[in-house]
């Protein structure tokens, strides 16, 4: 049971976006802009690091709505999964494989970010704004992540239960709530 | 050294901010949501619940910075910014705020943290849902800020008159309209 009165026929973060449409505004432009408009890294590539650093965070609501939203840019669920469970190894450039080493230490916490790990992303081809977006998706779903399990969330199990949610996000982006169109 | 290049001479989190306006009008929206607007919660409290998070997850730039803003709301009370950092259980603040800390504290360690027990003891002591919201929203989003400013090796010059000086314009006129001295404006159609 969430640990204030949420909407509650309203899942994960949707809820909470419902309670208070003050912040709702600038967390969904922020997902926009880091997600969804136009970039050097693919749509589908920075629903990857969005997936990975909820992962890592533990978030079921934040990892299966992103990792649907990667999954149907990416025309491959089996990606999403093979990029959380070993990223060194899953079918990725080694451009997103390095940007996804700077993630992992952001989730953990900024300083662990080295100038090893952003030299190494430089020498495969990452830009400065890449790096840069990669730091910035990395901390706001350490923020995402806590704002939904910080208040208990309702949050579906079966990665199943996103898939619709995740073809939305995909399609629209952020803007407007994914619960709307129902 | 920061690890990728920023405009010289801007400290902390202006340097990325103003490499990536895009992403910074909407950050900069929510730090004023958050802290600056009218709320229950005094600005004060709120910008204590963000200095103390800051402190936890060690980030020189946003305590300072933040300390030094919840300060001038407090009436300048430097010494109560770092008793509720060194230990807010003991500090001169409302039985609320400290419950609310408790809250924001838990959150930085993840937000599964936060029990049942916890938001009790807050709404006992007379939180309400949204400031219950507020605060663990402000923890959260300074895991975000805070992560922003060191993973990116940011310049955080160690000199506290600085951020003293900084500290009075941003709490008068909160953080989208501070912003404009030093991100480039997008031209109005």
């Amino acid at each position: 049971m969430p640990h204030i009165q949420l909407p509650p026929e309203l899942p994960g973060i949707s809820a909470a976006m419902a309670f208070r449409k003050e912040t709702a505004k600038p967390l969904r432009e922020l997902a926009h802009v880091l997600l969804h408009e136009s970039n050097s890294l693919t749509s589908g590539e920075r629903e990857l690091i969005a997936t990975y650093v909820s992962f890592l965070n533990g978030c079921q609501f934040c990892q299966a709505s992103h990792g649907a939203a990667a999954a149907c840019h990416l025309g491959s669920s089996e990606i999403v999964r093979q990029v959380k469970a070993s990223p060194g190894t899953a079918p990725i450039s080694p451009k997103l494989k390095s940007l996804l080493v700077i993630a992992a230490q952001v989730q953990r916490g900024g300083k662990n970010v080295t100038a090893e790990d952003v030299a190494t992303a430089g020498t495969v081809g990452a830009t400065d704004l890449e790096i840069h977006d990669t730091v910035l998706i990395a901390a706001a779903f350490c923020m995402y992540n806590r704002y939904v399990d910080g208040l208990a969330t309702i949050q579906p199990e079966a990665d199943e239960a996103y898939t619709e949610m995740g073809r939305h996000l995909a399609q629209h982006g952020y803007i407007q709530s994914s619960q709307n169109q129902r | 050294m920061p690890h990728i290049e920023f405009p010289i001479g801007l400290q902390g989190i202006r340097g990325p901010l103003s490499f990536r306006p895009e992403t910074a009008k909407p950050l900069n929206e929510l730090a004023d949501v958050l802290l600056h607007a009218p709320n229950s919660l005094t600005a004060g409290e709120r910008e204590l619940i963000a200095t103390y998070v800051s402190h936890l997850n060690d980030c020189y730039f946003c305590q300072t910075v933040h300390g030094a803003i919840a300060a001038v709301h407090l009436n300048g009370d430097e010494d109560l910014v770092k008793h509720v950092k060194a230990d807010f259980a003991h500090a001169d603040i409302s039985s609320k705020l400290k419950a609310l800390l408790v809250i924001a504290g838990k959150v930085q360690r993840g937000g599964k943290n936060v029990t049942e027990d916890d938001v009790a003891t807050a709404r006992s002591e007379g939180a309400t849902d949204i400031e219950i919201h507020d605060t663990v929203l402000i923890a959260a989003a300074f895991c975000m800020f805070n992560r922003y400013v060191d993973g990116l090796a940011t310049w955080q010059p160690q000199d506290e008159d600085l951020y003293r000086e900084r500290a009075k314009k941003t709490a008068r006129d909160g953080y989208a309209l501070t912003s404009r001295d030093y991100i480039p404006q997008p031209k109005e159609a």
